[in-house]
């Protein structure tokens, strides 16, 4: 598959891990931020690959670990509703809202139907316009202009059944909570690509020097995410800190400026709690007034308020870099795949569930994991 | 969250509704419609990188190279004995 | 059954019901098969866990096997319900080694089915039976409510005469030996999906239903040491090498540059966020065979066209027991899980 199988390339990835190697003075801290590229390194096993004076950490780039436990709460409400027809990525699915996830609510008669793009529900609701189809619009920077012109769409036509379930995460003010944590021991980072395609790096400059922190927008291939390390080691082992572009096949520094218009025309900046991070301010986006009766909190008076988790649960830790999966006291044990107790522990993205399938030779008992 | 897939125009077709350009996109032999909204400029023949049904962006195929061409340069020059990283 | 079901993965704490996961060939299956069934019927015949019971009478081996279909959509690219009601069965018997000779097929079928729909299955299965050189010698009918079925629902048991000189199964699994599989993998859970989701391909994605007994028997002629055969349907391949694993007490290593993926099956994983090793497949199985005659046994598969290009993909270990481990194209290792749940596709 062209533009795939020559960045999983054997020969290029030995290549890049050995400049790694040679280039690498010190001992330093890297944190890839999505979601994708973390199911990447662990599913290619890129971390055997690595020198051991670089550590990565897996940052909370999984939209589906961090969407706060009272909107996964109020899909399940609403999907409950006979006259509902609820749409959802197949993400979203298995996470645990406080008693039930909406494939649970699914088996128990509630009307949750997967779809691989938000026109999908806009069909839907063409089709049938005796259903309410709801749309949970779950994701980064990167899926906001689908679901906007997704939205768009059903208001041009007119499709008063049609409505979001509005909730999207920005990446920035994120990055900007973890530097910000007097914790923080996070000294490089690997932007995600799919999101800098849409929204450019410009962004990102303001934190790179404000932070001190060398950033590279990187792709998710291994090749890509080795190509990343590099660029940002060298900048570690400089002493520099700049935004750097691994990912130039598709970004650019502007992004994608149409994609961009659709989501400023469609949504604003809101303030969101991060599910095991708490609030961040202006990290979320929300309909904009001409299109807030397509809300769905709003069209079912649903609620969303802040509710109890797991107190076990350290997902905030993990998704902040702090902790690694196998450190929680509950990882495999009480918390596993089939039974979670927190949303890192289902998605596929999310670091513990990846740390629980791809598992790694010290975790399941076994030497030599290289 | 960012799963999206490079595949290649293999044609164009009528706007949607909306007037948004579509089109037929082939990855790796599978086929799907996709929109063309934030790529008015691809053409058939383009390789798109395409996330839930919307191409973000046409593959720059020159950048797309230079990382191999990179590390063939890097074999090349390479010493015998690299203790020092340039 | 392939494509996505859409199946709740985890009881909620406290309550035991049966939940649509239990029947996903995952974890959860396995658990019931753990705490209800196994408790209930133990005998060593059952503990051994394998695709079919090999049972002697007179100094005859029969191998004896039962499978229920279940699958939707009925009709996909390349079959339907019928087809795979008989090639799985006769495939299980094949996993013996025996050779497939009657089949029973009881059907329930739901009420207002049409006449039409079920000739179309009568006819596949017949065509699948002849094919596979088995009688259908018994049956049964019953028909359930309106509601209460997917149309149809079909049992199949099947017997069938040992021909292999040795027991096959997991016990015989031994470190050191090689791993094989009979072709590539992926096309019948594509094929399914693409009935629900629309997908078109260049070439379409047939199902790869097909009875797999001539490509075992071509194993026994070549006077191959067969160890251990599995059949790879729901769950795909990792969760069969899972269970050879855990069942044998020792690991699987597999090297991910070995593993056949036809190339619109890859895009399919790619474009939908599936891992082909969980996908399922209908005529396809992994060998297990002391690695010294692997180059004998690959010969005498890809002379038969259901294993025409069957591959070796990797080795039994010591080490990691009830695991297996992939090493990836770029020289990384991971675990290859058993699935929790069904597989999901993904934007993520």
């Amino acid at each position: 598959m062209k533009y795939v199988d020559e960045y999983r390339d054997p020969e290029a990835a030995a290549r890049l891990a050995d400049a790694l190697r040679r280039a690498v003075r010190r001992p330093w801290v890297i944190m890839e931020i999505c979601g994708g590229q973390t199911h990447s390194i662990l599913k290619s096993g890129l971390e055997g690959l690595l020198p051991p004076e670089i550590t990565l950490v897996h940052g909370p780039g999984c939209p589906v670990c961090v969407t706060p436990i009272e909107l996964i709460d109020a899909a399940v409400a609403i999907a409950r509703r006979s006259e509902v027809t609820l749409c959802s990525f197949g993400d979203m699915l298995r996470v645990p809202g406080s008693e039930a996830s909406l494939l649970e609510a699914k088996a128990r008669g509630a009307d949750v139907r997967v779809v691989y793009s938000p026109l999908d529900a806009v069909k839907l609701a063409r089709a049938r316009p005796d259903r309410q189809v709801v749309f949970f619009a779950v994701g980064f920077e990167t899926t906001a202009p689908a679901n906007a012109v997704a939205l768009r769409q059903a208001a041009a036509e007119g499709l008063e059944n049609f409505s979001l379930l509005v909730a999207h995460v920005l990446v920035p003010p994120a990055i900007e909570a973890i530097l910000g944590s007097p914790d923080c021991r996070v000294q490089g980072f690997l932007a995600p690509g799919h999101v800098c395609t849409v929204m450019g790096y410009q962004e990102y400059e303001r934190l790179a020097a404000r932070y001190r922190v060398p950033i590279v927008v990187t792709g998710f291939e291994p090749v890509d995410i080795l190509e990343g390390l590099l660029m940002a080691v060298r900048q570690l082992e400089a002493g520099r800190a700049e935004v750097e572009n691994q990912y130039r096949r598709s970004v650019r520094r502007e992004g994608n400026r149409a994609a961009q218009a659709v989501v400023q025309e469609v949504f604003e900046p809101a303030d969101r709690r991060w599910r095991g991070i708490g609030q961040i301010p202006l990290s979320g986006l929300r309909l904009r007034e001409p299109y807030r009766r397509f809300d769905a909190l709003e069209r079912f008076a649903a609620s969303a308020t802040a509710r109890e988790e797991s107190s076990e649960c350290i997902a905030g830790l993990v998704l902040q870099g702090l902790k690694k999966p196998p450190e929680c006291p509950a990882f495999a044990s009480r918390c596993t795949p089939e039974s979670p107790l927190g949303a890192p522990m289902v998605s596929s993205e999310g670091a513990c569930a990846a740390y629980f399938h791809y598992g790694r030779g010290e975790e399941r008992g076994w030497a030599g994991s290289t | 969250m960012c799963l999206a897939a490079p595949g290649r125009i293999v044609q164009l077709l009528e706007e949607d509704p909306a007037g948004l350009r579509r089109a037929v996109v082939d990855f790796a032999g599978v086929r799907r419609e996709v929109s063309l909204a934030f790529t008015p400029e691809a053409r058939p023949g383009d390789y798109v990188l395409v996330h839930v049904g919307f191409a973000l962006s046409v593959v720059d195929e020159a950048e797309a190279q230079k990382i191999f061409r990179y590390l063939e340069e890097m074999a090349e020059a390479e010493e015998p004995a690299p203790e020092d990283s340039p | 059954m392939g494509g996505f079901n859409l199946i709740c993965p985890a009881p909620p704490a406290g309550e035991e019901r049966i939940l649509l996961a239990h029947g996903g060939g995952g974890r959860l299956m396995h658990q019931l098969l753990e705490r209800v069934f196994l408790p209930a019927f133990s005998n060593p015949l059952l503990e051994r866990r394998h695709d079919g019971a090999v049972v002697e009478l007179s100094g005859l081996r029969l191998a004896f096997t039962t499978d229920s279909y279940v699958v939707r959509p009925l009709f996909f690219p390349g079959g339907n319900i019928g087809d795979l009601a008989v090639n799985g069965t006769v495939n299980d018997l094949a996993m013996c080694g025996a050779r497939p000779l009657y089949l029973s097929a009881g059907f329930i079928l739901e009420e207002g089915l049409a006449l039409e729909t079920l000739r179309a299955v009568a006819a596949a299965m017949r065509g699948a039976a002849e094919r596979a050189g088995v009688l259908l010698v018994t049956g049964d009918t019953k028909v359930v409510d309106q509601g209460h079925g997917d149309g149809v629902f079909i049992n199949t048991a099947g017997i069938g005469v040992v021909e292999a000189p040795e027991e096959i199964g997991p016990r015989r699994v031994r470190a050191g030996d090689a791993v094989l599989v009979s072709g590539e993998l992926g096309a019948h859970g594509i094929a399914v999906l693409s009935v629900r989701e629309g997908l078109e391909f260049e070439a379409p994605i047939v199902s790869d239903t097909a009875p797999v007994w001539e490509a075992v028997r071509a194993l026994l002629e070549a006077d191959v040491e067969v160890h251990c055969l599995r059949d790879l349907t729901r769950g795909g391949l990792a969760s069969a090498l899972n269970e050879i694993a855990q069942a044998a007490g020792l690991g699987i290593r597999i090297e991910e540059a070995a593993i056949p993926v036809a190339e619109p099956v890859k895009g399919a994983c790619e474009i939908l966020g599936l891992d082909p090793l969980y996908v399922a497949n209908e005529g396809r199985f992994a060998a297990f065979l002391p690695a010294g005659q692997a180059d004998r046994a690959l010969e005498a598969l890809r002379a038969a066209p259901v294993s025409a290009q069957a591959v070796r993909i990797g080795t039994v270990v010591e080490e990691g027991p009830g695991s297996v481990v992939l090493v990836s194209r770029i020289g990384g290792r991971r675990v290859v899980d058993m699935l929790s749940g069904e597989q999901l596709p993904r934007i993520c």
